[in-house]
């Protein structure tokens, strides 16, 4: 079993809102994020995937097809994107680093063919990442 | 108490990615850029981590001057600006940064005894690295 991380940036606007809470809960719960008109992260994610070494080829991977897939399904779909009001998954779902992990994990685990997906890490900041394995 | 140290080495080699089991043209729609005769190189990044208790009398997993000298000794000379296809590991396996993993994986595990490896990991470049840790499944 070899693992193999992938990392891709991205930059995207976001702001924390609840429309189940008040103005109050809201601005007490999400503080500064939840300024309506939202603000932004340079986002850098890391794809791990695992598998056998193919013994022909050796790779877990086509390289190629990954930075294809990660293109399509995360860069085109949330580059330079306000994530509330562009990205489906966020209309009803509150863009934290925690869902857009497991956003993007969704997006990525049924597109593998040849290896599966290990983790997806999201930093939102240097200081600050959000590790998803999928369901437990 | 078990402590896991993790230490970082940098060497550069050169490769070409190409396999005698494909036609030429199988070769280049798996390969790409990377089948170019003439090779390519990289700057790799390799960590190796090792684990074990921590000595009472020193407060280490392991003697930092035994690690970088296994390492020095057994894996930058060995790869450390040299052509990756030109070398006796990679007469057959084509030198995958998956399969230089592993290389390095083994030549750590067979012969350092100073304390357990838990794995290595290679950056091949800033965006992508590879880990293995002897096929076991991931801890981390």
């Amino acid at each position: 079993m070899v693992y193999l991380t992938r990392k891709a940036e991205f930059a995207a606007s976001h702001y924390y809102h609840n429309p189940a809470f008040t103005a109050e809960e809201n601005q007490r719960i999400f503080g500064k994020c939840n300024n309506p008109n939202g603000h932004g992260h340079n986002y850098v994610l890391e794809v791990t995937v695992k598998g056998e070494v193919d013994p022909r080829s050796g790779f877990v991977v086509d390289l190629k097809q990954l930075k294809a897939i990660l293109q399509r399904e995360v860069l085109d779909a949330m580059d330079h994107r306000f994530l509330n009001k562009e990205v489906p998954e966020f209309l009803h779902r509150i863009p934290t680093t925690e869902n857009l992990a497991i956003a993007i994990w969704e997006r990525l685990a049924t597109k593998l063919s040849t290896a599966r997906l290990h983790r997806v890490r999201v930093y939102e900041t240097p200081d600050l990442f959000v590790d998803f394995y999928g369901e437990e | 108490m078990k402590a896991h140290l993790t230490r970082r080495y940098m060497f550069s080699a050169s490769h070409r990615l190409h396999s005698e089991a494909m036609s030429a043209q199988e070769n280049v729609s798996t390969y790409g850029k990377c089948n170019n005769p003439h090779g390519h190189g990289h700057n790799y990044a390799l960590e190796v981590t090792v684990s074990g208790p921590v000595d009472q009398s020193t407060g280490m997993v392991c003697n930092l001057v035994d690690l970088d000298g296994f390492v020095e000794r057994e894996i930058l000379e060995r790869f450390d600006l040299q052509n990756l296809n030109q070398l006796d590991e990679f007469a057959e396996p084509v030198p995958t940064t998956e399969n230089l993993c592993t290389v390095i994986y083994d030549i750590l595990q067979r012969g350092f005894s100073h304390a357990h490896l838990d794995k290595v990991r290679l950056e091949e470049t800033m965006m992508n690295s590879f880990e293995y840790a002897g096929g076991k499944e991931a801890i981390w």
